[in-house]
C-alpha cells in the first residue's frame, strides 16, 4: 500500500483545513533543530510558570478558589450576565449581545459604519480572532491595526498567531527582522531585539494617535461593578482606548466574575500560569466612557451554551486564556500553534474546538498521549485530558472517523475478547515477525518502524513459559 | 495472600521475560501468585482511540478472569488505570471490586506488602523513566506540575537495589510520546519526544533506562536500536528481581 492509501484509510480529511494535526506537525518536525528550538522557548516559559507558583504556599488552594468560583459562576451565568448588563448599562456602557461570530462581526462594522470610521486599532483578543473579524472587515474595507507586538508581527506576515498568549512564539528574531524589514523599512539583517522593537513602537504610536475606535478584548467582567479588566504586558490595549473616541471591549459569556474581589484570585492565577510574572503589567479596570467617548461591550455566545449544556465539556468554559497547558504540552511544543488549525490550539483548544465543529476538528482530540500534564497546570482545574479522552468517544460514536481504523478496532476487540483467538493471533503475529520480518519491518506500511526498530518476536509468550514452567 | 497476575497482551506477547520477573518477585516476597490463563487485555487500545464501546468483550473477559483472587497485579500502571477507571460489567460487584483492589507493581509492593528491604543487585548506571499514566492517574510519584512534597514509589524501591546509581533527567517527568495509537497515527511528534527523552538520559551517561510500563520502554527501546545506542531498557521489575 503507498502511504496515501494508507492516509486515506485511516485519517478522516480535515473540511476547510489543507492538512490534519498529525500531517503539520510531520512538516513542522522536518527541521529538527528549529523544533528542539520551539520546545525548548516554551519550555523555558513552563519552568518560569514553575519557579512562580512555588513562590506560594497556597498556590494549589489558589486553584482550587478559581475552580470553584469559575463553577458557581457557570451555574449562575444567566443572573450573573443579567446583572452585569444592568450595572454596564446604568455605568453608560451601551451592551450588545451577539448569538454567533456573524453576529458580533456585524455590530463592530455597524459601529464603524454609523460613526464613519476609517482608523482602527485592536488589542490581543482571542474572541476576535475566533470570529475572524480582521478577514471580515478587511473585506469590507476596513483595516484593522493590531497593536499586540507579536500580533502585529503575525499580522504583517498573513499568518493566525500559533499561541493565545504568545502569538509570534513561531517565529525566530531573525524572521521578525525581515518582516519588518519588508514592511516598516528597518536595515536588513539587523536581528538587534530592542532595535526592532523601537521601530514596531515608533510604528505603532503613528496608529495609535490617529485611531479612531479601539477594539479590546476582556480578560473578566465584574457582574456587581458592570466593569471590566483587560491584561497586558504592553499597554497597548489602553494606548487604543485611551486615545480612540469608540472603545469596544469584546467578550464570551464565559468571562463573567461575580464581584472584584474575585480578580484577587484570578489576577494571581492568571500571570503566574502564563508567564511566570506575579501579575501583568497592566491589569486595567474599565468602568465608564469619560466624558465625550461611547463604550461599548459585545458579549457573545457563538456555542458556548451549547458547550454549557454538555456535561462532559461544561468545564472547558472555566478557562482564563492563560496558555499554561500549550506550554506544558509535549505535543504542542513539538508541533507548533499552527498544525492545531484553530484560533486557540494547544490541549485548551482541541477540547473547545470539537464542539464549535466536529467535522473540522475530529483530529485535535488525538493529538495528545494523554499524559495528564495540561490537567495538572490549570489553574482553574479543568480537567482537559480526561474531556480529551471523552471528545474521542464522542467523535467515534457521532461516525466521525476513518474506515480503516473502524475496521482495525473492531478486529482488535473481537480478537482481543477471544482468549483462544488471542493465543493463536499471538502466536502466528509472532511467527510472522521472526520468519517474514519485512513485512513488517516496511517504512511505508508500518509507520512504527519509519524511525523505530519493532520488538523482537520470542518464541514463546509467557502464556506458552507459565504452562510449561508453573503447571 | 493470593495476588492475580494480570500480564498485559503486548507483554504476554513480546516481552514474557518482563513477566517472569513480576511473578517471580511476588514469589520471592511471599505472595501466592496465580495466572488466570485466559485473560487478554484490558481494553485500552480501543478505548483511548475513542472506541470503548467496543471494549465489552475485553471488560467481559477480565471480570471473568480476575473475579476471584484479593488483589490484581501488573507490571503496566498504564493498563492498571484503565481498567480502574473504566472497567464496567454486567457483574458489577465483581467489577467495582477488581476496579478497587487492582495495583501496579510498585505500588503493590510499597503500600500493600510495605516493603521495607530487597535484596537485588544491580551494579549499573540507571536513568528513571517516570511513565505519566502511572504517575499522574496512579499517583506513584509526585508531579513537577504541582506545589507539592516530592516522593516517588519506584524510586524508593530502586534505591534498595545494591549497586544500582539511579538519576533523572534534566525534565524529570516528560512523557516519553507513546501514547498507545499515538505512536503511529502521531508518528513524528511521537518520535521527537521519545529521542528527546533518550538525548536527556544520554547526558547522565546511563547503561539503562528503566520505568513501570514495558510500552513507554519498547518505543524507546526500538528508537535506541535504531539509532545504534549502546544503551538498553529495562523493566522495574527485572531490576527489583535480580540477584
Amino acid at each position: 500500500m503507498n502511504p496515501k492509501n494508507f492516509n486515506r484509510l485511516f485519517f478522516v480529511p480535515i473540511q476547510g483545513a489543507s492538512l490534519s494535526h498529525s500531517a503539520a506537525a510531520e512538516i513542522f518536525n522536518k527541521d529538527e533543530s528549529r523544533t528542539d528550538w520551539h520546545d525548548e522557548t516554551l519550555w523555558f516559559v513552563r519552568e518560569k510558570r514553575d519557579k512562580a507558583v512555588r513562590q506560594i504556599a497556597e498556590w494549589e488552594q489558589l486553584r482550587s478558589l478559581g475552580s470553584t468560583i469559575k463553577d458557581h459562576t457557570l451555574s449562575n451565568l444567566d443572573n450573573y450576565l443579567a446583572e452585569f448588563e444592568k450595572n454596564a448599562q446604568a455605568n453608560g456602557i451601551k451592551v450588545h449581545w451577539a448569538i454567533d461570530a456573524e453576529e458580533h462581526n456585524e455590530i463592530i462594522l455597524k459601529i464603524i459604519r454609523d460613526q464613519k470610521v476609517e482608523q482602527v486599532v485592536k488589542s490581543k483578543s482571542m474572541l476576535t480572532e475566533e470570529c475572524h473579524l480582521n478577514d471580515y472587515l478587511a473585506k469590507r474595507g476596513v483595516e484593522v491595526v493590531d497593536t499586540d507586538l507579536g500580533e502585529r508581527i503575525v499580522q504583517f506576515r498573513n499568518e493566525p498567531p500559533s499561541h493565545i498568549v504568545l502569538p509570534a512564539i513561531h517565529l525566530k528574531k531573525q524572521d521578525v527582522s525581515e518582516t519588518f524589514h519588508e514592511h516598516l523599512g528597518t536595515e536588513k539583517g539587523n536581528n538587534d531585539p530592542q532595535y526592532l522593537t523601537e521601530a514596531a513602537r515608533q510604528h505603532l504610536r503613528t496608529k495609535f494617535i490617529h485611531s479612531q475606535l479601539a477594539i479590546t478584548g476582556v480578560n473578566f467582567a465584574i457582574a456587581s461593578t458592570g466593569g471590566f479588566v483587560v491584561c497586558t504586558n504592553e499597554g497597548n490595549a489602553d494606548m487604543g482606548a485611551h486615545a480612540a473616541k469608540i472603545h469596544i471591549a469584546c467578550m464570551g459569556i464565559e468571562k463573567i466574575i461575580p464581584n472584584a474581589e474575585h480578580l484577587g484570585v484570578f489576577l494571581r492565577l492568571l500571570a503566574r500560569s502564563a508567564t511566570g510574572q506575579p501579575i501583568t503589567t497592566y491589569s486595567s479596570h474599565f468602568h465608564q466612557p469619560r466624558v465625550g467617548q461611547q463604550m461599548h461591550i459585545i458579549i457573545v455566545d457563538n456555542g458556548r451554551t451549547k458547550q454549557l449544556g454538555r456535561p462532559d465539556f461544561r468545564s472547558s468554559l472555566k478557562c482564563i486564556r492563560c496558555a499554561a497547558c500549550f506550554n506544558t504540552c509535549p505535543v504542542y511544543r513539538r508541533s507548533g500553534g499552527h498544525s492545531y488549525h484553530t484560533a486557540v490550539a494547544g490541549p485548551i483548544g482541541s477540547i473547545l474546538n470539537p464542539n464549535l465543529d466536529m467535522k473540522a476538528n475530529a483530529d485535535l482530540p488525538f493529538a495528545s498521549t494523554l499524559c495528564g500534564s495540561c490537567s495538572n497546570v490549570c489553574p482553574v482545574k479543568i480537567d482537559i485530558h480526561v474531556q480529551l479522552y471523552k471528545w474521542r468517544q464522542e467523535l467515534v460514536s457521532e461516525g466521525y472517523t476513518a474506515t480503516g481504523k473502524k475496521v482495525a478496532m473492531k478486529g482488535m476487540a473481537f480478537v482481543l475478547s477471544h482468549p483462544s483467538i488471542y493465543r493463536v493471533a499471538g502466536k502466528m503475529g509472532r511467527w510472522m515477525m521472526r520468519v517474514f520480518p519485512f513485512i513488517i519491518n516496511n517504512k511505508s506500511l508500518n509507520p512504527w518502524y519509519k524511525q523505530r526498530e519493532m520488538p523482537e518476536a520470542p518464541k514463546q509468550s509467557f502464556r506458552d513459559w507459565y504452562k510449561k514452567n508453573k503447571q | 495472600m493470593k495476588v492475580g497476575l494480570f500480564i498485559p497482551c503486548y507483554i504476554d506477547q513480546f516481552y514474557p521475560k518482563v513477566a517472569v520477573a513480576t511473578l517471580e518477585l511476588l514469589e520471592k516476597l511471599g505472595c501466592e501468585v496465580v495466572f488466570p490463563l485466559n485473560q487478554t487485555c484490558c481494553g485500552q487500545p480501543m478505548a483511548n482511540s475513542g472506541f470503548a464501546s467496543l471494549s465489552e468483550g475485553c471488560d467481559k473477559n477480565f471480570v471473568a478472569n480476575f473475579g476471584e483472587v484479593d488483589h490484581i497485579v501488573s507490571p503496566s500502571g498504564s493498563c492498571v488505570l484503565h481498567v480502574k477507571e473504566h472497567l464496567h460489567d454486567q457483574d458489577e460487584i465483581k467489577a467495582a471490586y477488581i476496579r478497587k483492589h487492582i495495583y501496579e507493581l510498585t505500588e503493590f509492593i510499597v503500600d500493600v506488602l510495605k516493603v521495607e528491604n530487597i535484596t537485588a543487585s544491580f551494579p549499573h548506571k540507571v536513568g528513571m523513566h517516570i511513565s505519566c499514566h502511572g504517575q499522574r492517574g496512579l499517583n506513584l510519584s509526585s508531579m513537577s506540575e504541582l506545589s507539592a512534597p516530592s516522593f516517588s514509589k519506584p524510586a524508593y524501591l530502586l534505591n534498595m537495589v545494591k549497586g544500582l546509581q539511579l538519576s533523572e533527567p534534566k525534565r524529570v517527568d516528560e512523557c516519553c510520546g507513546f501514547g498507545g495509537t499515538f505512536c503511529v497515527f502521531e508518528e513524528a511528534v511521537s518520535v521527537k519526544m521519545g529521542k528527546d527523552r533518550i538525548t536527556e538520559h544520554a547526558v547522565n551517561e546511563v547503561e539503562y533506562i528503566t520505568g513501570g510500563d514495558v510500552s513507554c520502554l519498547m518505543h524507546l527501546e526500538g528508537i535506541l536500536k535504531r539509532q545504534g545506542s549502546k544503551v538498553k531498557t529495562i523493566h522495574i521489575a527485572e531490576i527489583l528481581n535480580s540477584d
